[in-house]
């Protein structure tokens, strides 16, 4: 184990394809597909070595792009099988000295992507009409079985010795936190007594008692394994339709930095490196396109609305990864707001699979960002276009800002967007976020839909309705803004962190809910204590001949 | 958009001609100020005629332009001093950048408390003395006041123009605030406590503009080294205006000494009472209370939050920029009498918590001068008294001190004691009702009233007996 943190990292690319994977492969038959790891050895960073199907960023990235491409590319897909390439392995979780030699904001921001991407497992699943099989040829363990965890059955080898295991607690002295305690408590509703056993067991639980506890849903023999997997993943295949589909294929974003500036076709990242702060802001296309499901489709990856938000979420992740010094965001998006009530009308009522799939990614790219250790500005100045879906944007941000200047009139506008067709992880709409505490506020604000014959709001409106944090004229605009900006870059990151992240998610619960704010709140805790990562804390420990040496005080 | 005159109505050096969000937000408060002054101000005295002294300029001849004005028509101005090109911060973190001319966000409430709280104690003195106008010992002497009193509202405006020239609508709020409080209310009093003492009799008005009036003397040497330069610049103006205010009260209790001290020499042996004069005692326990009250306002002994305000280079020493010293202060200390566990012992306390003390010791040592003068007029008039400074222990209500009790030489006593002794050190009802008692006005031009001597000379080279205000 490396003594010293492993020199800055190289920036991370989230952008990758199937022809390029290193460590997963993933190939076709009919309607079901096959997702398979075989994690190369050498990892994205130096200084440590993925040995028995463990993982790092670099993996894990592969297998979000592999989902991706399951979704948009092979809607035929009914059912993806995910197992181990390696002999008896299924996939031993995150690579500990991968996470003993990383800083403590890699780790966070790598257990945030790796939980993001457990989410879309589920996501698809549940929206997307797949269904996910883990068929564990091996031994599942920590995050290995938290992957299991996410697909909709497991399927374990009764060789009397592979079990599934969250070895955390008793060996690393930390928590199963991608998930795993969440999962096993609220997805498999598995009895308290028996998860606190489980949890605490290096070894985990094999055979008929890994069934009988609900750990795995079924068991097979290695003489019948290929068999009982192919049988299992028709029977899932079963579950959901079978239609005829054609699939769109997800080209490259791009994406190049020109100096402090990162350009997509229509986002643009503007980095203030002094300042710590960046400004994004997506610019809209002249004219709608598509005006059906089928020229959508038609469209596929060139739909303005699908790569404007697969951009978005590029440059949110690499704002996180790359940029942890960029404490703010300021958020504009600019040009015709016609063009996205356009596009929303779409959206909103046409049911074809791959409008369907868009409205999943916008989704799912409004919870990235809004789930950002970034602090985060809407700026509704001249020329912005704040409406619908490009209003949740607004409403996914801590503040909005909104010039009030008769001189230089600024628009927002409602649509069906805003009436639920994006639900945040709470499973609430952004509007009822917001207003949890007046009820009448919502309809108020949905009366005034675009699709259902309102108009824009001007800024005494929007400003009436609740819809700025301060809309200032446009003698105090700058100041305003300024301020703001300064104040925030002087506030403690972490604090700001903390603080955000209890802000954004009122309203109830969910199993998403308890994954970012409690699960990840107390491992990211547990990441910064001496009893983990102490000299002698069990992550520095773990594969050298030295015991841990806890402080035994109970917090 | 306006339908006042700003360049008429308020000299500035500050462009307000064409400074829109400034007018807008003038336009907003000046009438709410004026109905402040209409209500809360010299009230009986808007419509008569008062010899003012009105800043109408930076310039060496500008800033002092006397004649008749009623107050209400008084032109309160906006006025910093020119620019220095090329200033830098001076001490702190961020010493020897460009000092500031926008609020950095960083500090924008830090700076905007601190404007706030030294902008409260403006209007705060002028409700204090509003009633005095009534018992004035003379027309000069009541010209005096009003003199002070709209120089105090002009200190508001400086500030309010900083309020609203560059904190936005925060600021604004926060200078419509500023007439909502009221000294002495028990709902929404002034910020600060010596702002909240009665001050209904002369006596207390001359130890307050020497003793109150010299703790703003000393803010606003601090504010003036300020690295957000408006602020510095409009302090430094402001301290020339000060001055008046502390020589009105350095003088004034001057003149009621020397009054005593001949009463004492032409009626040897009589208690001065009987004559209508003040005790040398009673005065010296007037300094006793409202130099310790305003000893409070420089705020706790060891202070973080003055730490934080030199260290981001908002506030600094007095004088700083002249100081030979390590203008970041980060290695020194400052030695102090720490009271802990019912005792004082001497501890070193980081030099940048000891700020407030560090002010609070040129704050005492320009008083001592004071003292000096008053002992040089009792001396001259062959009187056997001395004043002497209470120590800055004594009496205090803020900071560590206010744990314990303290007599005048700063010696820890018992509580049993203070309670026996506090008369000898305080005015007590009984004094404070005699000193009432000697209010009545004496308004002819030229008279004096009987507890006070006449001064060396009069206003603006003219004599004692000038008509300074046309009753």
């Amino acid at each position: 184990m490396p003594a010293t943190l492993a020199p800055a990292p190289a920036p991370v690319s989230f952008q990758t394809h199937p022809d390029r994977y290193r460590h997963w492969k993933l190939t076709f038959d009919g309607d079901l597909a096959r997702l398979e790891m075989s994690v190369q050895p050498d990892g994205l960073n130096e200084g440590y070595e993925l040995k028995l199907n463990s993982y790092d960023l670099g993996v894990d990235i592969e297998l979000a792009d592999a989902i991706q491409r399951v979704v948009f590319e092979h809607p035929e897909v009914r059912c993806v099988v995910l197992t181990g390439g390696l002999d008896r392995v299924f996939c031993a979780g995150a690579n500990i000295h991968m996470l003993g030699a990383s800083t403590h904001a890699f780790k966070v921001n790598f257990c945030k992507f790796t939980n993001e991407t457990r989410l879309y497992i589920e996501d698809a699943s549940k929206h997307s009409g797949k269904r996910f099989l883990a068929a564990l040829n091996g031994t599942a363990s920590g995050g290995g079985y938290e992957l299991a965890l996410a697909c909709d059955k497991i399927l374990l080898v009764d060789d009397r010795s592979s079990a599934v295991s969250f070895p955390e607690l008793p060996l690393l002295g930390v928590l199963p936190g991608t998930g795993g305690l969440t999962r096993i408590a609220d997805k498999r509703k598995i009895r308290r007594d028996r998860n606190d056993v489980f949890s605490s067991v290096a070894e985990g639980i094999k055979g008929k008692r890994a069934v009988q506890w609900d750990l795995v849903d079924r068991l097979a023999p290695l003489s019948r394994w290929d068999e009982a997997v192919a049988e299992m993943a028709a029977e899932l295949a079963e579950e959901v339709p079978s239609e005829a589909k054609t699939g769109v294929a997800l080209d490259a974003i791009g994406g190049d930095w020109d100096e402090d500036t990162l350009r997509y076709q229509y986002i643009e990242l503007r980095l203030d490196r002094a300042a710590r702060n960046a400004a994004l802001e997506l610019k809209l296309p002249a004219d709608a396109g598509p005006k059906n499901g089928a020229e959508a489709h038609a469209a596929g990856s060139d739909w303005w609305v699908f790569r404007a938000f697969r951009e978005l979420d590029d440059a949110v992740l690499r704002l996180r990864v790359n940029h942890p010094d960029i404490g703010l965001v300021t958020l504009r998006v600019v040009g015709d707001p016609g063009v996205v009530s356009a596009t929303d009308a779409l959206l909103a009522t046409d049911e074809h699979w791959f409008v369907v799939e868009v409205r999943n990614q916008i989704r799912r790219v409004l919870k990235r960002y809004e789930l950002s250790a970034k602090s985060l500005y809407a700026v509704a100045d001249e020329g912005t276009a704040f409406v619908g879906s490009m209003l949740e944007l607004a409403l996914a941000s801590d503040r909005i800002y909104l010039l009030n200047d008769a001189d230089a009139p600024v628009q927002m506008g409602v649509t069906s967007a805003n009436s639920g067709m994006y639900p945040m992880a709470n499973g609430l709409s952004r509007l009822e976020t917001r207003f949890l505490g007046d009820e009448a506020a919502v309809p108020r604000i949905l009366e005034h839909r675009l699709d259902q014959g309102g108009a824009l709001l001007d800024a005494d409106t929007a400003d009436e309705l609740g819809l700025a944090t301060f809309a200032p004229d446009e003698l105090d605009w700058e100041d305003e803004l300024r301020l703001a900006i300064e104040e925030r870059a002087s506030f403690s990151p972490d604090a700001l962190t903390g603080m955000e992240a209890n802000l954004r998610f009122a309203g109830p619960e969910t199993m998403e809910t308890k994954i970012f704010g409690r699960l990840s709140a107390w491992q990211n805790w547990i990441f910064q204590r001496p009893n983990a990562v102490g000299p002698n804390g069990a992550l520095k420990c773990y594969g050298t001949p030295q015991r841990p040496d806890f402080n035994y005080d109970r917090t | 958009m306006s339908s006042i005159d700003y360049e008429q109505k308020i000299p500035n050096n500050v462009d307000l001609k064409s400074d829109k969000k400034l007018q807008r937000a003038l336009e907003k408060w000046l009438p709410d100020y004026v109905q402040w002054w209409k209500d809360m101000g010299p009230t009986d005295f808007n419509e008569k005629d008062v010899y003012l002294r009105t800043a109408v300029s930076v310039e060496r001849d500008g800033w002092a332009d006397f004649g008749y004005v009623k107050m209400p028509d008084y032109r309160w101005g906006i006025f910093l001093t020119p620019n220095e090109k090329d200033r830098v911060v001076g001490f702190g973190d961020h010493m020897g950048t460009d000092a500031w001319q926008q609020v950095p966000g960083e500090y924008r409430n830090m700076l905007r408390r601190i404007i706030v709280t030294q902008a409260d104690t403006e209007p705060a003195s002028v409700e204090q003395q509003r009633l005095l106008g009534h018992t004035a010992p003379s027309i000069y002497d009541m010209r005096n006041l009003f003199q002070v009193n709209v120089e105090e509202g002009r200190h508001l405006w400086a500030m309010v123009y900083l309020l609203h020239a560059f904190f936005g609508r925060d600021g604004r709020e926060e200078a419509d605030d500023l007439l909502e409080r009221r000294s002495g209310n028990p709902d929404h009093p002034r910020i600060l406590g010596t702002f909240n003492e009665p001050c209904t009799d002369w006596l207390s008005f001359f130890c307050f503009t020497t003793y109150t009036d010299r703790d703003g003397k000393f803010q606003l040497l601090s504010l003036a080294e300020s690295g957000f330069d408006p602020l510095a610049r409009s302090c430094r103006f402001m301290l020339t205006e000060e001055a008046h205010h502390m020589f009105v009260g350095q003088t004034g209790l001057g003149r009621v000494i020397e009054r005593t001290c001949e009463l004492v020499n032409e009626h040897d042996g009589r208690d001065v009472r009987e004559l209508g004069g003040i005790p040398l005692e009673t005065i010296q326990r007037y300094i006793n209370f409202w130099c310790s009250s305003s000893n409070d306002l420089f705020g706790g002994e060891i202070s973080s939050n003055a730490s934080n305000y030199f260290a981001s280079g908002i506030k600094g020493r007095a004088y700083e920029e002249k100081l030979d010293a390590d203008h970041r202060a980060l290695e020194g200390h400052y030695e102090m009498d720490v009271l802990e566990n019912g005792r004082l012992s001497k501890e070193e306390i980081p030099l940048r918590n000891a700020m407030n003390e560090l002010l609070r010791d040129e704050y005492v040592s320009d008083n001592e001068k004071g003292i000096i003068y008053f002992n040089k007029i009792v001396e001259r008039l062959g009187v056997d008294f001395r004043f002497a400074l209470p120590h800055r222990r004594f009496n205090r209500k803020v900071g560590m001190y206010s744990e314990g009790w303290f007599d005048l030489s700063g010696k820890l006593i018992s509580e049993t004691e203070w309670i026996e002794r506090v008369h000898e050190w305080l005015p007590s009802t009984e004094e404070r009702a005699y000193v009432q008692s000697l209010m009545k006005p004496c308004l002819e031009p030229g008279k004096i009233a009987g507890w006070i001597a006449p001064p060396a000379k009069g206003i603006d080279g003219k004599p004692f007996e000038y008509e300074y205000v046309k009753l």
